[in-house]
């Protein structure tokens, strides 16, 4: 490992589950070094004690183990040859393929200068009614699903990646069980679309404190190829919840003080330093775009806890699955869902009754919603509350559910179509004009 | 001057040996290669000095060179601030190269250039003080002052001033004898330190004048005033933001800061599109000629988060010592909190509640003491109203940074989950929201000469037909429709018009977004006039429909322009299906 001229030490001063300590000097922060083989970055300088996180974890480390410092912080090499590969948390190939050939660069950069962003306005179509009606995704945009560990969050990641059109795919798998990592496989090279795909993976099987590159990793990637390339990028990452737990140990074993939930009190600064990477670079720029959709698994649907709860407040909304068992399909939740750059294209960039049609359909589907409760309480329904129940087991079927696939305009005729048929004008509460113009004669 | 070495590195803490004096919040800069980065004493033990650095430390080694400058992290003060986007240290964002912030690149945050035409204001003999107006340039169509820096202490004889003119921020326009009789060179430029409040005002009474924000739900309801502070505290996705922006946009001041403290860099993206394009509805001037964005977005730097809010104050004082009218936004102040947990922690603190520093409530009170209205030494008088959002953790508002907030902000606008999900924006809790100033005899006597003696009097009706709607609706929810009197459902659906027609606002519709107080004052009548009558009705089904149809053609008046052709027709609408169920007196 060590090349000519490079200093060994061999002398480890103190071992903890995760990092070790020893002597050294001319060291620079978050510089790279290897121990015994195993990958590892600075920490903590005080005087020449320089503490090492061990990302392997430090099982079997001697206290005479050879430590090289590297003199770089973790870098990739970026290039057009990432596309179509499969990467792990260093950056190396796991696909049996040649090494990558290109510029060496320092994975978690520095931030894009906010007057030099652009303000998203691309509409990203997924075909899912539940979205691009209720919660319209813009490129440039960060999102992450908040689902149960039983929900098919994966798939639905999957659906979107390949109906958003964009020029590259970019995968961060934290985590991932090795069936989801060779779903994920599976579906991108069955659609023929492998060499928009780049992914870098940690699997189960692989030690956690890894994870924390992974993020870095893709989006050292993608922007590469969006500020590079001028390309439209997509970034998943799936599952946010287990990087923060990557976080939360790493800060344990170094006896920081834990905030809210065991979290390190950090945790915010770290997630927002993630996700916002998305960007809408402007035409001078070249135009490329970085969007993020991420996933955050919840215990037991517990938004307040601090992983979930920290990422609400980052993230540009949030996308809920549920299962309504009135219509036994998955659906995109319409009450706890929001997109918050929807406004940006809905009503501009699709038809003008974008939003009152989808305000006005949440609405009355929240009135359902206060029938049902009625009606499990044992009391009389109205007639209005039986034509809500009517409307919304429609609107969950032809809308809401994640297997729906038709374009904006579609989605609007249909809730239209919808309203004639179960209500009055003036129960929809919709601008007059708009009412003239679309109600159903 | 005092220098000295790295000694340790814990991300952005780093540890210097010194070799002399230095003050606790001193600014110093690292030297790493080719670049310096800046840094913050936060806290001294013999030798060892612990700064905090405002960038990444990615590199830095034992023994990099320090060197101290002595001062105090400063603001630069003088024409040239409005319309310009700064980092949280006051470096001009537009200034820098390239797409990507790199550490370590400062610049000066005016235009050292540009001739500003002088017109002076004091004369040569004037006994002058501290931020006494000395001259007045037109910066954006403001009066901008040039007044004696703050930092100057006792009085001071105006021995030359210069003629009217075109000068440059650097050159001097006057010379200012001491008592000692020692000579000043004054620029239109000076520095002041962020932390410090500027305290160059003659009395700061109670605030009394109603700032007019455009938003129904603060102006009718829970009004703020000019000098007030305010909170917003609310889970995410409950239009914190959204509100936020309406006020600036709308609110009625001279200047306009907004400090994006922590928050998503798409948002402070969205006021540098807008803003430029936008006109302010008092003036019809362009609104970014009166704003000022401080934005130290969530993937900035920690530190200097912490530094913005300080600097967007300091600005803030600085203009309302010219006697105007300013308008200063956090979004949001628990980022700003949380920076501070972070120094704490790493500084290996013993921690408050969720891990907080224990005198963050202090910090809090202290930093919203300086908003304020104010008589300034020569008569006219300023303003600082302050508005801080706080996001909670997981919506729960018995959390620190809320907790503190709530003891020093006079007004309170709760923002709602339930509401959110229900759509009725803006989300603020009617009932749980307040404002302070109402009871304020000043703000009474104010009111009662803007509008008239009976306004407060509607307002508290409001509030009380909404408090007995919410009751009703629990009883309707546990006995059901029919288990309860029609007249109960009346009253429910009164709160309802009131919920819907004043509380509720559209800030995407063009009209809805602003609502003058001539027009706030409209409604209320309007609404009001609903609600104190009786209605003649057959059953509950018959009450929720006939009020469905009173709540459409108000919510269509709302979306028209006021007393327009169709605004008068939807009136006569309404009218006549209030005639045809109201019970005459």
């Amino acid at each position: 490992m060590a090349k000519a001229f490079q200093k060994i030490y061999t002398q480890i001063t103190a071992i903890t589950k995760a990092t070790c300590s020893l002597k050294a000097e001319g060291v620079g922060n978050d510089e790279l070094a290897t121990v015994n083989g195993k990958l590892a970055q600075v920490v903590k300088i005080m005087g020449d004690d320089v503490t090492l996180q061990v990302f392997e974890g430090t099982e079997g480390i001697p206290t005479n183990a050879e430590v090289v410092f590297l003199g770089k912080a973790p870098s990739l090499k970026v290039s057009e040859q990432l596309a179509g590969r499969f990467f792990n948390a260093y950056g190396d190939p796991i696909d049996g393929g040649p090494a990558i050939e290109g510029q060496e660069v320092e994975i978690g950069g520095p931030s894009v200068n906010p007057v030099r962003r652009k303000q998203p306005s691309e509409l990203i179509a997924t075909g899912i009614a539940g979205i691009d009606l209720n919660n319209t995704l813009v490129s440039g945009q960060k999102i992450p699903f908040f689902a149960d560990p039983d929900q098919p969050y994966n798939q639905v990641m999957a659906n979107v990646a390949l109906r958003a059109e964009a020029d590259k795919i970019i995968l961060g798998g934290m985590g991932l069980t090795n069936d989801d990592y060779l779903y994920f496989k599976n579906v991108f090279s069955n659609a023929g679309v492998l060499d928009r795909i780049v992914s870098f993976v940690n699997t189960t099987e692989n030690p956690p404190v890894e994870r924390l590159l992974i993020p870095d990793m893709a989006l050292c990637a993608a922007e590469y190829f969006a500020v590079q390339k001028h390309e439209k990028v997509l970034v998943l990452l799936t599952d946010m919840t287990l990087y923060a737990d990557a976080l939360a140990i790493v800060s344990n074993r170094m006896d920081q003080i834990p905030s809210k939930d065991s979290m390190p009190g950090s945790l915010y600064s770290d997630l927002a330093k993630i996700y916002e990477k998305a960007v809408q670079f402007p035409e001078e720029a070249g135009g490329g775009s970085i969007t993020i959709i991420a996933v955050t698994t919840l215990s037991g649907g517990d938004i307040t806890h601090a992983i979930p709860d920290n990422t609400g407040y980052i993230t540009e909304g949030q996308l809920y699955l549920r299962r309504d068992s009135d219509i036994g399909k998955v659906i995109v939740d319409p009450f706890r869902s929001l997109s918050r750059l929807k406004q940006l294209v809905a009503g501009k960039k699709t038809r003008e009754d974008h939003p009152q049609v989808m305000n006005a359909a949440v609405r009355l589907y929240a009135d359902a919603a206060n029938a049902k409760t009625k009606q499990e309480n044992g009391f009389d329904l109205t007639d209005y509350d039986e034509r809500c129940l009517e409307f919304a087991k429609a609107y969950s079927t032809q809308i809401l559910a994640i297997d729906v696939n038709i374009n904006t305009t579609q989605m609007l005729d249909v809730s239209w179509t919808l309203f004639g048929k179960y209500f009055k004008p003036e129960e929809a509460n919709i601008k007059q004009e708009l009412v003239n113009k679309y109600w159903p004669k | 001057m005092t220098t000295g070495k790295v000694k340790g590195i814990i991300s952005n803490l780093v540890t210097v040996v010194v070799d002399g004096p230095v003050s606790q919040n001193e600014i110093c800069y690292i030297t790493i290669g080719q670049t310096r980065l800046m840094a913050e004493v936060i806290k001294v033990i013999g030798d060892n000095v612990y700064v905090q650095v405002f960038e990444s430390t990615r590199g830095l080694k034992v023994g990099n060179t320090v060197e101290f400058t002595g001062h105090m992290l400063e603001v630069t003060l003088g024409p040239g601030l409005l319309s310009r986007n700064y980092d949280g240290l006051q470096n001009d964002l537009d200034k820098l190269t390239g797409v990507f912030l790199q550490r370590g690149e400062y610049n000066f945050p005016l235009d050292q250039e540009k001739l500003w035409k002088f017109e002076p204001i004091a004369k040569v003999g004037d006994k002058v003080e501290a931020a006494a107006w000395l001259g007045e340039v037109d910066e954006n169509y403001q009066p901008h002052k040039i007044m004696v820096p703050f930092v100057f202490e006792g009085t001071y004889t105006v021995k030359s001033i210069v003629a009217a003119g075109e000068y440059t921020i650097n050159q001097a326009i006057a010379v200012l004898t001491d008592a000692e009789g020692v000579d000043h060179e004054v620029t239109m430029v000076q520095k002041w330190p962020v932390k410090k409040p500027v305290l160059a005002y003659k009395s700061k009474p109670r605030p009394f004048k109603l700032l007019e924000t455009g938003v129904r739900t603060i102006d009718t309801a829970n009004p703020i005033c000019e000098g007030g502070t305010g909170f917003i505290p609310g889970p995410f996705g409950t239009g914190k933001t959204v509100l936020q922006h309406a006020i600036s946009k709308q609110a009625e001041a001279d200047i306009v800061i907004i400090a994006a403290c922590g928050e998503r860099a798409n948002e402070v993206v969205e006021t540098f599109t807008e803003f430029p394009e936008l006109e302010d509805p008092h003036t019809g001037r362009k609104l970014m000629e009166r704003t000022i964005i401080i934005a130290n977005t969530s993937n900035m730097p920690v530190a200097s988060r912490e530094a913005s809010v300080y600097t967007s104050m300091a600005i803030a004082e600085y203009y309302r010592s010219m006697g105007l009218r300013v308008l200063l936004m956090a979004d949001s102040t628990s980022r700003w909190a949380q920076a501070l947990r972070e120094m704490s922690n790493r500084l290996e603190e013993l921690p408050g509640q969720d891990a907080f520093p224990m005198d963050l409530s202090a910090i809090i009170g202290a930093f919203y003491a300086r908003a304020g209205y104010v008589y300034l030494n020569n008569g006219a008088t300023g303003s600082v109203t302050f508005l801080g959002t706080v996001s909670p953790a997981g919506g729960n508002l018995k959390e620190p940074v809320t907790e503190g907030t709530k003891k020093v902000a006079r007004c309170f606008y709760a923002l709602e989950q339930a509401r959110a999900d229900r759509k009725r924006y803006p989300a603020v809790n009617p009932i749980d929201s307040y404002s302070k100033y109402i009871e304020y005899p000043e703000f009474e006597e104010y009111i009662t000469n803007l509008i008239d003696g009976e306004w407060l009097g509607k307002v508290n009706d409001m509030k009380t037909y909404l408090q007995r709607g919410k009751e009703i609706q629990e009883q309707i929810n546990i006995l059901g429709d029919d288990g309860v009197p029609v007249d109960y459902h009346e009253e429910f659906w009164k709160a309802e018009v009131i919920d819907f027609v004043v509380l509720q606002q559209d800030a995407f519709d063009k009209i809805d977004a602003v609502c003058p107080m001539e027009r706030q004052q409209y409604i209320l009548n309007l609404v009001m006039d609903i609600c104190k009558h009786d209605y003649d009705f057959v059953d509950f089904n018959d009450v929720s429909t006939y009020f469905k149809r009173v709540i459409n053609l108000c919510k269509q008046m709302n979306y028209a322009e006021f007393k327009s052709e169709a605004f008068n027709q939807y009136q006569q609408q309404l009218n006549d299906l209030l005639a045809e169920k109201q019970i005459k007196a």
